[in-house]
């Protein structure tokens, strides 16, 4: 694992960390083959951290990302969320953990094409207690934070990939979730939307402390990140540090 | 609020799809209603009889004769009230296809039907009348019959022509009573047939028997085919109703064949449905993946499954539900061979429990995928 320089997290200096992981594993059965994905992880992951999971196809960083986010289970292995064995937790409160706790970023944005950027942004305040209101007022809010309050009513297919991607990020964010993960955020799009992406995802994670998990395999992208952990075939990597080698230079 | 929103969205996502799905499924519980209604209007005839009233009829058949002096030992049996009879005549109006039941009647014969309104001065008339010729206001109305009109009949089963005058019109005594047949003299029928074929004279196909007590209808039936038992002419005497439904029997395949076409239009249009959402819910795995990832639980979507399948159901079943009627009296118009051709509420309430299980039954499949689908699937994201 590496810490670029000069991105020093505040909240490094906690003792505490938000995502503790240890031994992972993780198969998928193919036909009659188990095909092993994740081995033996150890890992992490502070509070405020931007992380970035780095690796080839098929190394297993997607695999991990999801069981952070609770959306897949592992095999064996210890995983805790700010204190919480989540792999402990049923399929509902599962899903009651995710929704208070988890905000998804995905690569196609995942928005819902029949409901307006306001109503996408709306839909995990939905599942909290808020009034209407409160919730259009926190929606507007978000919005107004990402740079789309001109575009409330306008639904997916009539915004550009990077601003869809922001509504993606203003829906992550709006129920101020513990941890903010991202699957390949900038991979649908141009370099320009894609800077402007992770410009913003760096803003949250300076200005409001976000923890962000970030899975990418573009190197540029990965320098928006605080740290970056490459995998492969299912293991963590010596640190890059470790071994002399020299990053690429963050994006300007 | 929120899952109604989404719900109508989703449903009118592919307007083309879902209008098909909404027309087939308009037109299947349009065809539902209407054959049903044609299953309903086949018992009619048995629905609308008397319980007050029996049949004595050959025992043999129907195309046997009995002889008219039973009239005078039936009357004698305990318990009955009146006896009345009748031929069926079975004549052709202008062409074969123009038909409808015609009797030759005993004078007394409307004495035994009250449900037959006849006014006094008309009844005067036609019994005045030897020709005279009594039709029923269904039946006036499709040929456009009025009082005094001449009314041809060339006899099948009699033969020639008969020149009958209308005497009288009657009406139904309430909507469900069929008026779409005539009446004559019998007497008239009988003084020519003793005239061409003797042998044919003084008999009657039917005798229909008043009673006082419903009770006692068993017994009346049983005393009078006691009083023929081991005669030359046996005779078998029965509710009218049970005697209506006797008819019905010949057409039970018929009948059966209406009613099983009835339920493979709902099981098509359920294949069809079934397959509308099935598409619908499998181009949205993703969709619900991520609603899954974001917290909302299998139930959620469940219902926003069958939430939009119910609403198709409900659109195309509503309008199907409200056109059956009109289309049922324009077939009525149209086919002229139902004279009691009305949608029941029964025929409603199936109605809509068909559309009801297409949308039930349409939704279980993909609901419970969408509901089952781990999300890392549906997102198709392994790194």
């Amino acid at each position: 694992m590496e810490e670029l320089p000069g991105r020093k997290s505040e909240k490094t200096a906690a003792t505490e960390a938000l995502v503790k992981i240890r031994g992972l594993a993780k198969s998928y059965r193919r036909g009659d083959q188990v095909v092993p994905v994740l081995s033996d992880i150890s890992l992490d992951i502070m509070p405020g951290d931007f992380t970035a999971l780095m690796g080839p196809s098929g190394s297993g960083k997607s695999t991990l990302l999801n069981l952070i986010a609770g959306i897949d289970k592992p095999d064996s292995g210890e995983l805790r969320v700010a204190g919480i064995d989540i792999t402990a937790l049923g399929e509902s409160e599962l899903a009651d953990w995710r929704a208070a706790n988890v905000g998804f970023i995905f690569q196609f944005y995942n928005l819902m094409p029949v409901l307006t950027a306001f109503e996408n942004v709306e839909l995990p305040l939905m599942l909290t207690g808020l009034s209407r209101s409160e919730r259009r007022a926190r929606v507007e809010l978000t919005l107004d934070a990402v740079g789309l309050s001109d575009r409330l009513q306008h639904y997916p297919n009539e915004l550009s990939g990077g601003q869809q991607q922001r509504v993606a990020i203003a829906r992550a964010i709006v129920t101020d979730p513990t941890l903010l993960v991202a699957d390949e955020p900038t991979g649908d799009l141009d370099r320009v939307s894609a800077a402007d992406v992770l410009a913003m995802m760096q803003r949250l994670n300076a200005e409001l402390g976000k923890t962000i998990i970030m899975v990418t395999h573009d190197a540029n992208a990965a320098h928006a990140a605080r740290k970056i952990i490459h995998l492969d075939k299912g293991e963590i990597l010596a640190q890059p540090g470790d071994k002399g080698e020299i990053l690429p230079e963050p994006p300007s | 609020m929120f899952p109604l929103n989404l719900i109508l969205r989703n449903a009118f996502r592919h307007r083309l799809r879902t209008l098909l799905t909404i027309t087939g499924l308009m037109i299947a519980v349009l065809a539902y209603g209407l054959l049903q209604t044609v299953v309903d209007a086949w018992y009619a005839g048995a629905a609308a009889s008397s319980s007050t009233r029996l049949v004595t009829r050959s025992s043999i058949s129907l195309a046997f004769f009995l002889p008219v002096s039973y009239s005078q030992r039936i009357r004698g049996v305990e318990g009955v009230k009146t006896v009345g009879h009748s031929n069926w005549f079975g004549g052709i109006y202008q062409e074969p296809k123009n038909f409808f039941p015609q009797f030759a009647v005993s004078d007394n014969y409307l004495d035994l039907y009250p449900e037959f309104v006849l006014p006094a001065e008309e009844r005067s008339a036609w019994q005045r009348d030897r020709k005279g010729i009594l039709v029923g206001r269904q039946l006036a109305e499709q040929y456009g019959f009025k009082v005094g009109d001449p009314l041809p009949l060339k006899g099948t089963i009699y033969s020639g022509t008969w020149e009958f005058t209308v005497r009288g019109i009657f009406d139904g005594s309430d909507a469900s009573k069929v008026t779409r047949l005539a009446m004559f003299h019998w007497d008239y029928l009988n003084e020519s047939v003793r005239k061409t074929s003797p042998r044919r004279a003084d008999v009657a196909g039917v005798f229909i028997i008043g009673i006082d007590n419903i009770d006692s209808a068993a017994a009346i039936a049983r005393n009078v085919d006691a009083q023929f038992a081991n005669s030359l002419a046996e005779t078998l005497t029965e509710s009218e109703q049970a005697f209506q439904l006797s008819f019905v029997a010949m057409s039970d395949q018929i009948i059966a064949a209406i009613r099983a076409v009835s339920y493979v239009v709902i099981a098509i249009i359920m294949a069809v449905m079934a397959n509308t959402m099935a598409m619908s819910a499998r181009e949205r795995i993703s969709e619900y993946a991520t609603l899954k990832a974001l917290g909302f639980g299998p139930w959620f979507l469940a219902l926003l499954i069958a939430g939009e399948s119910l609403l198709i159901s409900l659109i195309g079943g509503g309008i199907g539900m409200a056109i059956t009627a009109p289309a049922a009296a324009a077939f009525k118009q149209a086919a002229g061979i139902f004279p009691i051709f009305a949608v029941s509420e029964d025929t409603m309430a199936a109605q809509a429990a068909c559309a009801l299980a297409v949308a039930l039954v349409a939704a279980v499949v993909p609901a419970v995928r969408a509901a089952r689908v781990r999300i890392v699937d549906g997102l198709r994201a392994i790194g």
